[in-house]
This record gives structure tokens, C-alpha cells and sequence, in this order.
């Protein structure tokens, strides 16, 4: 039966046709497409991993961006802060220098007026000093007239003085 | 939408016309040479195995067939002639005819001087050899432009075609080769396996289309099965590492007395390594030899029926029909699946020829424990 004795023809001519084919796509057909199929799926993998990349480098570019945001918040608080600190104590600083100055200009005015009232009582004292003088003076010259006055005046000053020390 | 529609309704209408002049006046013609009846058995036969014209309808006693060249090996000559000198095997040319009975029914003969057949050694380029230049050229053909078509995408994704043919490639690659033979020498034998499962399934489609150039029954002969499972045998014969033989003649874990002094193992073994291209050349074979049986044997019932009653056989054909439709879709998956098997196993059997040594230590371990 024919079914089961297959004839040398198509032996033959199968082992011919077979071997062709395996042949050229072996050579021509199943490197360029195993090698594009393998170039492809390392190109898909390492885009895949490549997007992971990004993404968890995005994760960290957001986390550093609040940071950094908040950092600049805080600094800015913390200027803020700083400026009020120094503006109060320029404020501070600058009423209690004026306090002082006024102080200051109050006492100096004191002062003078105290220099000035002592400097017009010493003149006054100065001047009833002189007036004094000049009394006393003018009521000796009217007592002692003649020399012997003058030396028996004199004797008793310097007694009075001897007396004294 | 609507487009597709029509497309969709032509391609159907087509189909439906052709299944009308490819089926029913063909097997009539077939089957029934002549007013002596319908022969289920032989029109099926006629149909499965090899025939030096390739017929494509008759119409009454007109058959249309293309005649295909006769190349004869006999008594150290070369005899080249067109199968139409036989005018469908009623006359003899050059001393040659087609044998009318007897084992070999069909094929070229001559007759000796006591009457019996000599058969010449026969390279006609007959209905198979030629279906199997179409496949061939067809398989080298869609290859070619796949892989041209992958020097053009490059990264980028499949187009048309080869967006076809990819999860197909794919899925051979990773499923069958890689997973037998493993990711070491998957890529050396790749090419081969891939070359098989191609060729075994384009083959196994064309065998399902009944009409001209396809329908030559290519996967279901034994001479283009075995000459597929030779490559494997070769292959595993040729790439096979030291352990592959000395598990052969030396099988480990195995008791010293089933190999000396009478070599029962190796014996064992060495049949198995031949059996197993055998069964692959069967397996295909038989597989799909009986799916054409089956729908052929459908088909027939219709003229079976519509020898004792016209009506019969036209009540009949309803059912006929449909079962033959749905044999055909099973053989669609038969076709798949029997390429699948042939191409699994082939890299099966590499991959043990292959295998580093531990593994199989490890296996027979088990096995004998």
C-alpha cells in the first residue's frame, strides 16, 4: 500500500527541498530575526528600567525640591525674625539713646545754669567784697589822721595778729 | 465597518463556491471512474497519496489537471516526459504505464517479460514534490521578507505580517527551545527548530486547502515526515556530548548485570534512540492522514447516500457538510498542535543529547530511589 511505502522520488526531492530551506533561513532569514527580536526586548528592558530610573530620580527631585522649599520658608522665617529682633533693638537702642541725650542736654543745662548762678554769686560776693573794702577803708581813713594813730593802729593789728597765731 | 463587511461576505461567498467545485463533481470524478459506483475508500485513498498530474476538477469525463514532468531512473538511462503521455494512466508511453493493481496501484511501472511490474527509480516531480516546492518556496519566501522586515523596525514594533508571525516565533523560542534545551545552547539550535515547526505548520495549512496549489497531503506521507525526523536524528547524533552517549552505553544508576555480560541496557537504550525519530515520523504522520480521512469520509457519505436515493444524498450533505466543516477547524488546531508536538519533542531530544552531566545524575537518582 502506498500509503505506508513512500516512494525514493519524494525521499529524494524532500531531503533536497527541506535542506534548502533550512539552509538559506538558517543563513538569510532567523539570525536577523532573532538578533532584532533580542536587540528589541534589551531595548524594551533597559527603557523599562531606564523609566524607573527617572521616576524614582523624579521621587527624590520633589522630595529635594520641598526640602528645599522649606529650608527657604525657614530661612525666611528665621530672617524675619531677625530683622524684627534687630529692628527692635534698634528701636530699643535708639529711644534709649535719645532718653540719655535728653538726659544729658537736661543735665548739661543744669549744669550750666548751676555755673552760671554760682559764677553771679561770686561776682556779687566779689563786688560786696569790694564795697566792704572800700567801707572799711574810707571809715579808717576818717578815724586815723594823724601818724600816731597810724603806728598805735598798726601795733594793735599786729598784737591782735601775734595774738592770734 | 461596512468595507469589511463586504470584504468579509466576498471572502465568504468565495469560499462557498469553491467548496462547491472543489468537493462535490472532483469526488465524483475521483472516486468514480467510470458508471461502476462510488468507491468510499479508494476516492479517499486517491485523495491522501501521490498521483503524477495534479488534478483540479473534472466536469463530466473532461478533467482539467496540470501534467507534471515524469524524470525515470531505469536500466542506466534517464527518461524525462510529460505525465500527460500517460493520458490518466490509459495508455503506456516509452514501455511505461501506471500500474492498475497490485501494491503498486498508481505508480510508474514497467512490465517484464513475465508479466510482473519492475519498478524504475522514480524522481518524477510529482503532485507532492511539486506542493512541497510551493510550501518550500513559500516558507523561504515569507521568512526572507519577515527578516527584512525586522532590518527595517528595527526596535520598533511589528508591522503587518511579521506582527503575525512574531507571538509565533516568540512563543517557539521561549516555550519550546529554550525551555528544552535551556538558555546555554538554546541559540544554536534555534534556527533548525524553528525552520521545523514553520515548515511542518504551513505545511499541515496547505494540506487543509483543497484546491490548486495547496492540497497536496504533504505532512501526512511518511517520506516528508521521516526525512523531518532524519534531520532530527541527525542532529541529535551529530551535537550529542559525551554523556548523551555514555548514558547510552552506560547507563548510570543501572545494576552492573543488566549490562554484562549480556548488554540488555544498552540495547535498550540504543533501540530508543532510534525509536524516537520513528514515533515522530508516525505521529505526524498518522495525525494528519487521519484528519484528511475524516473529513473525506464526511464528504463521502454524501455520494454514498445519493447512490441508493438523489434526496438522500442531498438530506445527508446538510450534516455532512457541517461535520466537515467542523473537522476542518480541527484540524486548523490539529495542524498547530501536531507542528507544536514535532518541533517540542525534536528540541526535547537535543536538549537531553546536550544536557551538562549533574543534571541527569540527579534525574536517575530519583528514578531508581
Amino acid at each position: 500500500m502506498e500509503l505506508v511505502n513512500p516512494g525514493i522520488g519524494l525521499v529524494f526531492w524532500m531531503l533536497l527541498a527541506f535542506g534548502v530551506v533550512l539552509f538559506v533561513l538558517r543563513k538569510f532569514a532567523w539570525p536577523a530575526i532573532m538578533q532584532a527580536l533580542k536587540e528589541r526586548e534589551q531595548h524594551i528592558e533597559e527603557a523599562l528600567h531606564a523609566a524607573d530610573i527617572a521616576r524614582e530620580e523624579m521621587k527624590k527631585l520633589k522630595l529635594d525640591n520641598e526640602e528645599l522649599l522649606r529650608q527657604a520658608k525657614e530661612e525666611r522665617d528665621q530672617m524675619m525674625a531677625d530683622a524684627k529682633k534687630v529692628r527692635d533693638k534698634l528701636l530699643d537702642e535708639a529711644r534709649q539713646r535719645g532718653t540719655e541725650e535728653a538726659d544729658r542736654i537736661v543735665a548739661s543745662a543744669r549744669e550750666r545754669m548751676e555755673n552760671e548762678r554760682m559764677a553771679a554769686i561770686t561776682e556779687m560776693k566779689n563786688q560786696i567784697a569790694e564795697m566792704s573794702i572800700e567801707v572799711a577803708e574810707r571809715i579808717l581813713r576818717e578815724k586815723i589822721q594823724t601818724p600816731k594813730d597810724h603806728e598805735s593802729f598798726i601795733e594793735k593789728v599786729l598784737r591782735e595778729k601775734q595774738h592770734l597765731s | 465597518m461596512k468595507v469589511i463587511d463586504i470584504k468579509r461576505f466576498r471572502i465568504l461567498l468565495l469560499i462557498t463556491f469553491v467548496s462547491l467545485i472543489s468537493f462535490s463533481p472532483r469526488v465524483y470524478a475521483a472516486g468514480g471512474h467510470g458508471e461502476e459506483g462510488f468507491n468510499a475508500g479508494e476516492m479517499i485513498i486517491s485523495h491522501i497519496v501521490d498521483a503524477y498530474e495534479w488534478h483540479i476538477l473534472s466536469i463530466g469525463h473532461t478533467h482539467v489537471s496540470i501534467p507534471l514532468p515524469v524524470i525515470l531512473y531505469d536500466e542506466g538511462q534517464w527518461h524525462v516526459f510529460s505525465s500527460s503521455k500517460f493520458h490518466h494512466g490509459t495508455e503506456s508511453y516509452k514501455g511505461y504505464e501506471l500500474a492498475t493493481e497490485g501494491a503498486l496501484k498508481g505508480k510508474i511501472v514497467r512490465k517484464a517479460a513475465d508479466g510482473s511490474y519492475i519498478r524504475p527509480y522514480d524522481f518524477s516531480i510529482t503532485k507532492n514534490v511539486l506542493g512541497l516546492f510551493i510550501a518550500s518556496a513559500l516558507v523561504i519566501f515569507i521568512f526572507l521578507y519577515i527578516a527584512r522586515m525586522y532590518r527595517v523596525t528595527r526596535r520598533h514594533a511589528p508591522r503587518g505580517f511579521q506582527a503575525i508571525m512574531e507571538p509565533l516565533i516568540i512563543f517557539i523560542r521561549d516555550e519550546v527551545i529554550k525551555a528544552s534545551i535551556g538558555e546555554k545552547y538554546y541559540e544554536r539550535f534555534a534556527p533548525y527548530l524553528l525552520t521545523l515547526f514553520f515548515f511542518i505548520f504551513f505545511n499541515n495549512l496547505m494540506g487543509l486547502i483543497p484546491i490548486f496549489p495547496f492540497g497536496a497531503n504533504l505532512t501526512g506521507n511518511l517520506a516528508v515526515t521521516g526525512i523531518l525526523a532524519l534531520f532530527t536524528f541527525l542532529t541529535i547524533v551529530i551535537r550529542a556530548n559525551k554523556n548523551y552517549w555514555a548514558h547510552i552505553f552506560n547507563t548510570p544508576g543501572v545494576p552492573w548485570w543488566l549490562k554484562f555480560p549480556l548488554p540488555l541496557m544498552p540495547i535498550i537504550e540504543l533501540v530508543g534512540m532510534f525509536i524516537k525519530p520513528f514515533v515522530l515520523m508516525v505521529r505526524l504522520f498518522a495525525n494528519i492522514t487521519a484528519g484528511h480521512i475524516i473529513i473525506l469520509g464526511f464528504i463521502s457519505l454524501i455520494f454514498v447516500f445519493g447512490q441508493s436515493n438523489v434526496f438522500a444524498g442531498f438530506g445527508i450533505s446538510i450534516l455532512s457538510v457541517v461535520l466537515a466543516i467542523f473537522m476542518n477547524f480541527v484540524e486548523l488546531l490539529v495542524a498547530f498542535i501536531q507542528a507544536f508536538v514535532f518541533t517540542l519533542l525534536s528540541a526535547m531530544y537535543i536538549g537531553s543529547a546536550v544536557e551538562e552531566h549533574h543534571h541527569e545524575d540527579h534525574a536517575h537518582a530519583a528514578e531508581h530511589h
